[in-house]
């Protein structure tokens, strides 16, 4: 039924219209979703009975006038978001069958908008990795050829909007991890900015960059999610008191006279040439829209990977030490005391990414480097985000390539963890910054893999951000490019 | 300054995981090139950068010291590997 896969804003006005109910809709993607999975590895868990269950309850909610513009749209969660009674296992053996006893923030907040959860995606195990090969339940293929990577670490949550599972879902993003993936499977993904939607119930990586976020199929249907996402939630130190925004409000306003920053650094050497040329064309685009643009400079943006790869591993080492084997979480068989019960769960239970990220951490952090690694990588962070305030204060916009290249071959990377890392050397700054991101499809290589364009905006410009990714999208066709095999 | 094997063992005990000489040996040339691309922070000067340890700059917000949670320990305790009567069991630690 084509009519089920339509965007989250199509999908509403066919709700509202009575022309579809959720239950046809939902009934509509679990089979291809099932039919998927073979292939794809998109879910790690798909909750057939709870979907419709839900569906059901959407549909009688319409029926009562109580809907509202999210009631009865399927979506899916990244498996690093808590989900009460359904298995949140963080793509490890070591939360293999952690069952959560509450809701994250973003799940409850799109639960009360009404949508139907349809199952939890796949994902790098606990968000570390560009490729999703380091998810203990098999990586996920890439929808546009299978012989590629989707992007991580939410590349599950990617994948199942680019062959058009599901219309939306959502991702959490600590130094790329929803944009690289939205840029290699050719769909929109959005990192507010930091503080914006509460980190409550998102399995902890690194906590003064994790940041939940959605992912669709276009900008007005992330502002739909992020409406629903968004607010402030006490139990988040760091989520922020504001007032409730409403992210689609800017959608239709001209682009005349909006300031593009255009930072040499991102248009150097080390760009695939087919990735260079269709950022120049959506720039090209984007002039037509009446927007100007600006020749900007970041100089300290290139120390974003060393900076990342100190602060998050060493926020992972602290944070991931609650896995011990003693209140949840996979413990070993055999040992001979705590000490040995301990090393040999969280050896057992963790693969070799997440070991290595826990021993970079713990190192970084240990007696005596503290000040040459951690403090100095902060002191770097400032510089960083120094540059970007004197940036926007020449324009409004960052616009660049969303990573370096397409996606790679699975095996391409997974042995030289630098050369995975600086995948996300476009990403990181925006983690690092806590600035908002958002990556959308911009064209394809010669081979027919997308290309994402990331945009970038000054804190809390969600809304102008997410306008211009519209209005692009008014005149351009890229976004509604479905892979071949999943028409 | 880059790793040695022995440092690749007492992290790996710091941070509570079981390693096999084989995989610290393995691990150890890894870790050489992380941090090979770490060092790079090194030759930046920093004198006089406020770390930043946080996107925005804020203070930890405070509230009034009362109990909000319910009490949910049984529920709770259904995850853990080993329980009894409340407790987490563990291998002894005190003779």
């Amino acid at each position: 039924m084509s009519a089920a896969l339509d965007t989250v804003a199509g999908l509403s006005k066919s709700l509202a219209a009575k022309r579809l109910s959720s239950v046809e809709i939902t009934t509509a993607l679990l089979e291809r979703i099932e039919h998927s999975q073979p292939v794809l590895n998109a879910f790690v868990t798909v909750d057939r009975a709870g979907a419709l269950a839900q569906a059901k309850a959407a549909d009688a909610a319409r029926a009562r006038g109580a809907a509202g513009a999210l009631t009865g749209v399927p979506i899916a969660h990244k498996d690093v978001l808590m989900t009460a009674g359904l298995r949140t296992t963080c793509g490890s053996k070591m939360l293999e069958n952690f069952i959560a006893p509450y809701d994250a923030f973003v799940v409850d907040g799109l639960k009360r908008a009404g949508t139907v959860l349809v199952g939890k995606t796949n994902m790098d195990e606990f968000a570390m990795g560009s490729s999703n090969e380091t998810s203990f339940f098999g990586p996920v293929k890439n929808p546009w050829n299978a012989a590629y990577v989707p992007g991580g670490s939410s590349g599950g949550s990617a994948a199942a909007i680019a062959a058009r599972l599901v219309p939306a879902s959502t991702g959490t993003d600590t130094g790329g991890s929803i944009r690289q993936p939205a840029a290699l499977t050719g769909i929109c993904g959005l990192k507010p900015t930091y503080g914006v939607c509460s980190r409550f119930g998102l399995i902890a990586f690194a906590s003064s960059l994790d940041t939940p976020g959605p992912f669709a199929r276009t900008a007005e249907d992330c502002a739909l999610m992020l409406n629903a996402m968004a607010g402030h939630d006490v139990r988040d130190a760091t989520s922020l008191a504001r007032d409730r925004e409403d992210y689609t409000r800017d959608l239709g306003k001209p682009l005349a006279g909006l300031r593009i920053g255009l930072p040499r650094e991102y248009f150097g050497e080390g760009i695939d040439p087919d990735v260079a040329s269709a950022v120049d064309a959506a720039v090209g685009e984007f002039r037509k829209l009446g927007a100007t643009t600006v020749a900007i400079e970041l100089p300290a943006v290139k120390l974003s990977v060393p900076v990342y790869y100190v602060i998050a591993p060493a926020e992972a080492s602290s944070n991931l030490s609650r896995f011990d084997g003693v209140r949840y979480g996979h413990r070993a068989e055999a040992y001979d005391d705590l000490l040995d019960m301990y090393k040999k769960s969280r050896a057992q239970g963790f693969g070799a990414e997440v070991k290595r990220r826990i021993l970079v951490g713990t190192y970084v952090l240990s007696h005596g480097y503290y000040d040459a690694y951690y403090l100095k990588a902060q002191q770097v962070r400032r510089l960083i985000a120094d540059d970007f305030q004197r940036a926007f204060a020449q324009c409004d916009l960052i616009m660049g390539a969303t990573t370096p290249g397409a996606a790679f071959e699975f095996g391409a990377k997974s042995d030289d963890p630098v050369q995975m890392y600086l995948n996300d050397i476009f990403t990181i700054a925006g983690n690092l910054t806590g600035a908002p991101a958002i990556s959308i499809p911009c064209g394809f290589t010669k081979g027919g893999l997308p290309i994402g364009l990331q945009v970038q905006a000054n804190y809390f410009r969600e809304a102008q951000l997410l306008n211009a990714a519209h209005q692009y999208q008014q005149v351009t066709g890229w976004h509604a490019c479905a892979p071949g095999q999943w028409p | 300054m880059t790793l040695s094997l022995e440092d690749v063992e007492r992290i790996a005990h710091l941070a509570r995981i079981e390693i096999s000489a084989a995989e610290a040996v393995a691990v150890h040339a890894k870790l050489d090139a992380i941090f090979a691309m770490i060092n790079e922070l090194a030759s930046i000067d920093t004198t006089g950068i406020v770390p930043m340890s946080h996107a925005q700059d804020m203070t930890m917000p405070l509230r009034e010291d009362r109990v909000t949670d319910a009490d949910r320990h049984v529920e709770f305790q259904k995850l853990a590997p080993a329980v009894e009567d409340g407790l987490y069991l563990v291998p002894r630690v005190v003779e």
